[in-house]
C-alpha cells in the first residue's frame, strides 16, 4: 500500500479502472454511432435504448430460458442486431432523402417507446445479473485488486473495436463499405448492392450496442433508463472525437473513461460534468473535434 | 443544411396574410373565452408550453438549427424566477424578467459555443450542455436538488394585480404569451427575419452574399432561449414550483415533440402542438409509462408521414399562410 498525490493507490487504480470500464463501454457506442453515421448519415439517438435492450434480453435469456453470460454474448447482439434490421428496413430506408434532423427525431421517438415498454414491464428500480461463475474473483496485483470481469470486459472491448477497425481499414469488405459512404452511386454502378450493405451496416452498429449491454449487465443493474442517460454522454464523446475516424471513436472513448475517473478521484463533485466540459474545451480549441475534419 | 432538396418541408411565403390575421382573432377569442369552460391552471400550463415551443419553433423552423436542449433555458429560467421571488422576495414580474434574462445569459453562452459546428453536431452539442447544467441544477444549493423550489410566492404584479387568484393570473400570463407570440411574429416578417430564413434555406449563399451567419445565428439563438426562459418564469409562478423535470433531457424532447406535430415552420403550429400534447398527457396520465411509448409512437409517426404538421397541413390545403 502506497500514496500518490496523497491518494490512497487502491482508490486510484480502482477508479482508474471503473475509468477503463466506462471508457471501453463510451468506446464500443460511439464506434457504432461512427459506422452508422457514415452510412447511413443518421444520428442513432436509439443507441442507448439498443445498450439497454441488450442488458434486457441476456437477463431475459437467463431468466426464462436458463442460458448463462457466454451464449448472451453471441446471442443477444445477434438477436437485438435483427431488431436493427428490421427498424432500417421499416423506417430509416424512408428518411434517406430527407434532412438529418428526421433521422434524430425518429430515431428519438424509437428510443422512447423501447424505453416506455421495457418501464411497463419491469418498472423503473433494476435488476440483478450475476456474473458468470469462470469470472468471478479476482487477483492481487500488489498495488490493486484486479476482479476478474472487469479486466474481461477490458480486454474483450479492446479486441472487439480493433476488430471492427481492422475489418472496415484493412478488408475488402471494409473498402467497399468505405467507399459507399463517399460515393454510393458509384460503388451500385459496380454491381454492389449498396442498400443491403446500408442495412446490415446498422444492424452492425445496433449488434455492438447490444454487445455492450451483455457486458454491463453484470457491473450496474439491468434497467430501463440505464441506456438514456449514457448515451448523451456519448454524444459528448462524438462531439469530442468527431465521427470522421474509426480509431479516434476508439481512441477518444477510452482516454475520456480514464479522465472521468480519474476526476471521481481528485475532484468528485465534477465527476458527472468532467466529459462535457472538455466538450466545450474542446470545441473553443478545435470545433472540428479531435479527429475529425471540417464539419 | 445541405441542398434545398434536402431541407425540411417548410413554407417560404411570407406570413403576413390575412389568414393570419383570422387565425389570431379566432386564438385570442378562443382563449378568452376557455377559461370559463375548461380548468384555467391546465390552460396555463398550456399557454406556457406554447409559448416554450413557439420559442424552439423560432430557431428549427426559422433558421433551420435543431436545438435538442431546450430544457436548459426553461428549466434554468423557471429556477431563478422562482429563487427571486421566494428567497428574495422580489415582486412576481421582476421575479420573471429575472428568469428570462438568466435565460438570456445562458443563450448567449451555449449558443456561442453550439454554432462553431453545423447540422447534427449542433444537435448533440445542445443536448449535451443541457445535461451538463442538469447536472449542475441536480448538485447546486440554489435549486434545492431532488426537491425543487416548492410553494414560490405568486405576489402581486406591479403591487395591483393579486395573482394568488387564478383567474388573474391567467389574464396575465395570457396577456404575456399574446404579446411574445406577436413579437416573434415581428420577427420572423422583419428583415432580420428574412436573413434567418435564407441562413436556412442555404447557408453558404448568405455567406457569399455577405452575412455574417454566425451573428445572426447566434442573436436567434439568444433570442430563442430568451423566450423560453419567458414561459419557464411563467411556468414557475403558475405551478408555484422549479424542479428537475424542467431541466431533464425529457423536457427538451416534449418541446421537439409539441412544434413536430403542430408544424415546423408554422406560426400557429406550436401553438396547437403544445395544447394537444399537454391535453394528451393530462388524459393519459393514469397509464403511467405508456405515455412514453405513445408519444415515442407520435413521433414516429409524425417524421413517417405527417411531416407538416396538422397546421402545416391544414395551411396547405387552404393553400393560406398560417
Amino acid at each position: 500500500m502506497f500514496e500518490i498525490f496523497g491518494i490512497p493507490s487502491q482508490a486510484l487504480f480502482g477508479q482508474l479502472l471503473l475509468g477503463l470500464i466506462n471508457g471501453s463501454f463510451y468506446a464500443l457506442l460511439s464506434l457504432g454511432l461512427a459506422v452508422i453515421f457514415g452510412m447511413l448519415n443518421i444520428i442513432n439517438f436509439t443507441h442507448g435504448a439498443q445498450y439497454m435492450m441488450g442488458a434486457f434480453v441476456a437477463y431475459m435469456l437467463l431468466q426464462y430460458l436458463g442460458l448463462n453470460y457466454w451464449a448472451a454474448l453471441v446471442i443477444v447482439p445477434i438477436l437485438v442486431g435483427a431488431t436493427g434490421i428490421a427498424i432500417e428496413r421499416l423506417f430509416l430506408k424512408r428518411l434517406q432523402k430527407l434532412d438529418h434532423l428526421y433521422g434524430l427525431i425518429l430515431t428519438f421517438g424509437l428510443a422512447l417507446i423501447i424505453e416506455g415498454l421495457f418501464r411497463n414491464y419491469y418498472g423503473s428500480s433494476g435488476q440483478p445479473y450475476a456474473m458468470p461463475e469462470s469470472l468471478r474473483g479476482g487477483r492481487n496485483l500488489g498495488f490493486m485488486f484486479l476482479p476478474n470481469y472487469r479486466a474481461w470486459v477490458i480486454v474483450f472491448s479492446l479486441t472487439v473495436c480493433l476488430a471492427t477497425w481492422f475489418a472496415i481499414e484493412r478488408t475488402r469488405l471494409g473498402s467497399y463499405l468505405r467507399a459507399a459512404t463517399e460515393n454510393p452511386t458509384l460503388v451500385r454502378a459496380f454491381g454492389i448492392n449498396v442498400p443491403r450493405m446500408v442495412t446490415l451496416t446498422y444492424g452492425f452498429g445496433v449488434g455492438l450496442a447490444a454487445l455492450a449491454g451483455v457486458m454491463a449487465a453484470p457491473i450496474y443493474n439491468v434497467s430501463p433508463q440505464m441506456g438514456s442517460d449514457l448515451i448523451i454522454v456519448v454524444f459528448a464523446v462524438v462531439v469530442i472525437g468527431g465521427m470522421g475516424s474509426i480509431m479516434g471513436a476508439i481512441i477518444t472513448g477510452f482516454v475520456l473513461g480514464i479522465v472521468e475517473g480519474l476526476t471521481k478521484v481528485f475532484f468528485p463533485e465534477a465527476s458527472s460534468t468532467v466529459i462535457f466540459v472538455i466538450m466545450v474545451i474542446v470545441l473553443l480549441i478545435r470545433p472540428a473535434g479531435m479527429f475529425g475534419r471540417s464539419a | 443544411m445541405q441542398s434545398a432538396a434536402e431541407a425540411p418541408v417548410m413554407p417560404v411565403r411570407r406570413e403576413t396574410t390575412p389568414s393570419v390575421g383570422v387565425a389570431f382573432a379566432a386564438m385570442v377569442a378562443l382563449l378568452a373565452a376557455a377559461p370559463f369552460v375548461v380548468y384555467p391552471i391546465f390552460l396555463m400550463k398550456a399557454l406556457c408550453f406554447a409559448l416554450f415551443a413557439c420559442a424552439f419553433n423560432l430557431l428549427i423552423g426559422y433558421v433551420g438549427l435543431v436545438s435538442f436542449g431546450h430544457a436548459l433555458y426553461f428549466g434554468w429560467a423557471s429556477y431563478l424566477c422562482a429563487y427571486a421571488a421566494k428567497s428574495w422576495g422580489m415582486e412576481p414580474g421582476l421575479a420573471v424578467i429575472v428568469g428570462t434574462a438568466t435565460a438570456a445569459v445562458l443563450g448567449v453562452i451555449a449558443g456561442s459555443i453550439a454554432i462553431r459546428r453545423q447540422g447534427i453536431y449542433f444537435a448533440m452539442i445542445t443536448l449535451a450542455l443541457a445535461q451538463m447544467m442538469y447536472f449542475f441544477a441536480l448538485r447546486a444549493p440554489l435549486t434545492s436538488g431532488e426537491d425543487g423550489i416548492q410553494a414560490v410566492p405568486r405576489g402581486r404584479l406591479f403591487g395591483v394585480f393579486d395573482l394568488t387568484d387564478d383567474m388573474t393570473m391567467y389574464g396575465v400570463v395570457l396577456v404575456v404569451v399574446l404579446a411574445a407570440f406577436v413579437f416573434i411574429y415581428r420577427i420572423i416578417n422583419s428583415p432580420f427575419g428574412e436573413v434567418l430564413k435564407a441562413i436556412r434555406e442555404n447557408e453558404q449563399r448568405a455567406i457569399s452574399l455577405g452575412y455574417q451567419t454566425d451573428r445572426y445565428k447566434l442573436v436567434a439563438f439568444v433570442l430563442s432561449a430568451a423566450l423560453a426562459g419567458l414561459a419557464g418564469s411563467l411556468k414557475a409562478l403558475v405551478f408555484q414550483l422549479a424542479s428537475l423535470t424542467d431541466v431533464h433531457w425529457t423536457m427538451s424532447g416534449e418541446v421537439v415533440l409539441m412544434t413536430l406535430v403542430g408544424g415546423l415552420g408554422t406560426l400557429f403550429g406550436p401553438v396547437v402542438g403544445a395544447f394537444l400534447i399537454i391535453a394528451m398527457e393530462n388524459y393519459l396520465a393514469p397509464f403511467g409509462q405508456w405515455v412514453l411509448v405513445i408519444q415515442g409512437a407520435i413521433f414516429v409517426v409524425c417524421v413517417l408521414v405527417f411531416r407538416r404538421g396538422i397546421v402545416g397541413e391544414l395551411a396547405n390545403r387552404l393553400r393560406v399562410a398560417l
